[in-house]
């Protein structure tokens, strides 16, 4: 269970209260229509989309499909969905997919996505375990956006990667180029395998083997790893504080290895000291088996667990960006990737917080506004809406979107542009 | 292809010469000449023998070991199938016997596209061992040979300047071995989109940078490989679409059908066992008939009241295979999860849309069969949770030990099951698993999948005479016993099978 100050805020049976209000005024249709619209050239690229939406009790409706941003409202406005998630872009409408012949409603493109999930690193944490977060643990996720957004940037030249928050326990990630919405199932399989490090399941002990030579994608991500290793791992999460974490540690250094630092943890107390013995203790015998030891116990306390599965396939569903979490009520809200040391995830605001921030100012004048644009719906609603968020705490998280938006705008209209400029040339 | 034309047109001899200049080819023009039918089937059964050598030994082998290269190659040579030392000997103007190596290889590619463009899984399965036997073919050709090949088939790809490469000097060298073991001055390296070099990444032996992919030449065989496979793909597909002309020839027909079904063996999912096994019947034998990965995953789920998905496929498939109906999975999965964290309700609306799926009953409406050893192996390893997997395969050797320790496997016994798992051979550790828990010396069949397992372990332990008279019964050289051991259980399966083993086989001489 998340940490009471915040989980008071929220009460699960409040929900269906609460989202109609906050699919009517709060969510950010416009911004989320021009994402997935990509520029709206391509229409089927929003119009083929998949929708699919979790009702009360578990009621799931997949293959939904819209035309336009009014019908997508519409609709959400009118089922207001506990959960939506958002799959491939399909040959055919998803809604008609009854209505093609079978085999030829194929899922085309959807953007490259990486599910990040806490309770995969139930075996390293020692603080909380299974859907519960804190703090402490939290770090984890910080480290992982950090590798990740890094190497899709350096390593696979993709630009426009939304890092959004589960809303729970972990992160998403959706890389948005075009080359990356085009991959092919392999590739995608294949870049997935090339960022996961840590591999094996409940009868694998050591889960990080490396190669000799050690690839610079690694590299770079020990680097990522090492600001945070002492602090996190050896101090606040204490792996080598008591003598069941210390034998966890143990077990991946090679067997002589094993047996001198036994003795050298019995005269040395501190954690911090201990870890230094044991990164002089295996790197010492250069070129020889196990070197790489203390570089494998890094990754695999703390390097980013993929869910491989879900990045693999086209048409895996995955959490929409301002989703609302049915069990802590927090909105699914990307996270700047530059700002990510600072990102909390107990400070993201609840369903229940924003709809009473709505309520907060003026509650007067908000009631007239509400009577005028009963007289003249459609553009108001619009206007309105713009301002409504702003007053909540979800407006920051509102920007960090429009600012993925824009960016990725500004990046297609530079394409166009040389493009018309080449065929000029010609 | 042009099926019906082909048997019409005479064939020039440039044409030949152009066709058959080089050992290997990319396979991109169909054959025109008249192929006798009785030509046609054995070129088919020859090269699909080959394809399952390749098959069998990827799995028992790493593909560029030793062993590997020499198992392959006795085979090619065996099979006919042109081979790297004679094309040395000869210039293109080629003996008739070179030339009938590389018609024969021509051919033979032609026609298995014509049986295994169907369905998604045939062109997956064949286009990976095509693949396979491609690149064993073009890492073992002669340099000189291999940059003709690339000429020919007009393969170019850019090169990086010497700029470049002092540039990220370090990063190239420590991005893949055979960069840091020559003279990156001299070594050519290539940079494509790392979309092209996917086996490469996947297995981060390349550096990546800004999405392209720095690879040395010794690695080209990556790139070559990618646009084979594209070909190749695409090929199929259109193959797929011309095929309905193909199905009406009545000569044909059953031929390539029959091919088709030759790859995978037995897939066990036949529907005969259905309602033969009792849910209380499960826990006994899971210690007695499971596979070990089986006898896992049970005593997992037991112990969790979960299994994630990858666990509830393998193993739900596995006793859908064994004989348990729709019902009696809901009922089984049902009561085990509601044992946990899992409320009826929630099971209903979480989990038996997955097992009805399973069955068949939902979505796609697939019937789907059991995973074999080799999807089990190869496919979908377990992460962080997961039980699924094949323990040989996906345990840590002393967890393996103390497990075998654990259901009483004698300690001599668990050395040679260890020994065989270092050397990969994995099937072959779960086979002796099976004598140590059986009490056999020599188990007599080849193992390759978890149901074939339970099988021929009921069969033991239902009656010892049924068994014995199977292992008396007379064999045709080597052809797998396995097979033939379920044939009488079922006379029309047994034609079916005995059919298969024809071109079955040789698959255990590359696991020995």
């Amino acid at each position: 269970m998340l940490k009471l100050a915040s989980a008071s805020e929220y009460d699960p049976a409040s929900l269906p209260d609460l989202l109609p209000l906050y699919y009517r005024r709060l969510f950010p249709f416009s911004q989320y229509y021009r994402w997935l619209s990509y520029g709206g050239v391509v229409k089927s690229c929003f119009q083929n989309r998949e929708f699919s939406f979790t009702l009360k009790d578990d009621i799931y409706v997949r293959y939904q499909s819209f035309s336009s941003q009014g019908e997508l409202e519409k609709e959400i406005q009118k089922i207001n969905p506990y959960k939506i998630d958002i799959g491939a872009v399909f040959s055919h409408r998803p809604n008609q997919h009854n209505t093609v012949k079978s085999g030829t409603f194929q899922a085309l493109e959807k953007e490259l996505v990486f599910d990040i999930d806490m309770t995969d690193y139930d075996d390293v944490r020692r603080c909380c375990s299974a859907a519960d977060i804190c703090s402490k643990c939290w770090t984890l996720m910080t480290i992982a956006i950090q590798i990740l957004d890094r190497a899709l940037r350096e390593d696979f030249g993709f630009k426009h990667c939304l890092w959004v928050y589960s809303g729970r326990r972990g992160v998403h990630c959706w890389v948005c180029d075009e080359a990356a919405r085009k991959l092919s199932a392999t590739a995608r399989s294949a870049v997935a395998e090339y960022l996961s490090l840590v591999k094996g399941g409940e009868d694998t002990i050591k889960k990080v083997q490396l190669p000799d030579l050690i690839h610079p994608f690694v590299m770079e991500s020990l680097n990522v790893i090492s600001r945070y290793f002492v602090d996190y791992a050896v101090v606040k999460q204490d792996i080598l504080g008591s003598k069941e974490s210390v034998d966890k540690v143990l077990a991946l250094v090679p067997e002589d290895v094993k047996k001198e630092l036994k003795t050298d943890f019995h005269n040395e107390k501190n954690p911090v000291k201990r870890w230094d013995r044991l990164v002089s203790h295996v790197e010492r015998p250069q070129g020889k088996k196990g070197q790489h030891a203390a570089k494998e116990i890094m990754l695999q306390y703390c390097y980013p667990r993929l869910d491989v599965n879900v990045s693999k396939g086209v048409n895996h569903l995955l959490k929409s960006p301002f989703s609302v979490h049915p069990k802590t009520g927090r909105i699914s809200v990307p996270i700047d990737p530059r700002e990510v040391d600072q990102f909390d995830p107990f400070a993201v605001p609840t369903i229940s917080l924003i709809c009473q921030e709505l309520d907060r100012p003026r509650a007067g004048e908000e009631e007239e506004e509400e009577a005028k644009d009963k007289e003249n719906e459609s553009a108001p609603t619009e206007k309105r809406r713009v301002r409504d968020y702003k007053k909540t705490s979800l407006a920051k998280y509102v920007r960090v979107f429009e600012q993925f938006v824009e960016k990725m705008e500004r990046a297609r209209r530079g394409e166009l542009l040389k493009k018309s400029d080449l065929q000029r040339d010609f | 292809m042009e099926f019906s034309r082909k048997k019409h047109k005479k064939v020039t001899g440039d044409y030949q010469a152009e066709l058959y200049g080089h050992c290997l080819q990319f396979y991109s023009q169909p054959p025109l000449e008249n192929i006798p039918l009785s030509e046609f089937e054995t070129f088919a059964i020859e090269r699909l023998k080959l394809l399952k050598t390749v098959e069998n030994l990827g799995v028992s082998y790493v593909k560029t070991s030793d062993l590997y290269i020499k198992k392959l190659d006795s085979e090619i040579k065996t099979l006919n199938f042109p081979y790297r030392s004679e094309m040395e000997e000869k210039k293109p103007q080629t003996g008739p016997s070179e030339y009938e190596k590389r018609r024969k290889d021509h051919i033979s590619h032609f026609i298995l596209r014509l049986a295994y463009c169907q369905t998604e899984d045939l062109r997956r399965w064949f286009i990976q061992q095509e693949m396979d036997l491609f690149r064993h073919r073009f890492n073992v050709l002669h340099p000189k040979y291999k940059n003709d090949f690339l000429r020919h088939n007009n393969l170019k790809y850019e090169k990086l300047s010497d700029e470049d490469k002092r540039r990220l000097g370090s990063k190239l060298i420590n991005s893949n071995s055979a960069i840091s073991s020559t003279k990156i001055e001299e070594l050519e390296i290539y940079k494509v989109p790392f979309q092209d070099a996917l086996d490469l990444v996947r297995a981060r032996k390349v550096f990546l940078q800004e999405g392209f992919a720095f690879i040395p030449h010794q690695e080209i065989v990556t790139i070559v490989l990618n646009d084979f496979r594209t070909r190749l793909s695409k090929a199929l597909a259109l193959t797929a679409r011309s095929l309905p002309v193909l199905q009406s020839d009545e000569r044909l027909q059953p031929l390539l059908s029959h091919l088709s079904h030759a790859y995978v063996g037995q897939d066990y999912s036949i529907q005969k066992n259905i309602g033969k096994v009792s849910l209380e019947q499960i826990d006994s034998m899971s210690t007695s008939s499971f596979p070990l990965c089986m006898r896992h995953l049970h005593r997992a789920l037991r112990e969790q009241h979960h299994l994630r998905h990858g666990g509830r496929m393998q193993y739900g498939l596995f006793l859908k295979g064994i004989g348990l109906t729709l019902e009696q999975a809901l009922q089984f999965w049902r009561a085990e999860f509601i044992k946990g964290k899992v409320d009826a309700d929630k099971f209903d609306k979480a989990y038996a849309y997955s097992i009805r799926h399973m069955f068949g009953k939902e979505g796609k409406r697939t019937d789907y069969t059991p995973y074999s050893c080799m999807k089990v192996i190869l496919s979908n390893p377990p992460s962080q949770g997961d039980y699924h997997g094949c323990p040989f395969r996906h345990s840590d050797p002393e967890l393996l030990k103390q497990k075998l320790q654990s259901y009483k496997i004698p300690s001599t016994g668990i050395n040679q099951v260890l020994d065989l798992v270092k050397g990969m051979h994995y099937q072959l550790a779960c086979q002796k698993y099976f004598e140590l828990t059986h009490g056999l010396d020599d188990c007599g069949f080849s193992l390759s999948h978890p149901n074939q397992y339970f099988v021929e372990s009921q069969k033991l332990l239902g009656s010892g005479r049924e068994v014995k008279k199977e292992v008396e019964a007379p064999q045709k050289g080597q052809s797998t016993p396995a097979l033939k051991a379920a044939g009488p259980r079922d006379s029309t399966a047994s034609s079916q099978t005995d059919e298969a083993s024809a071109v079955e086989d040789p698959g255990s001489s590359g696991k020995e």
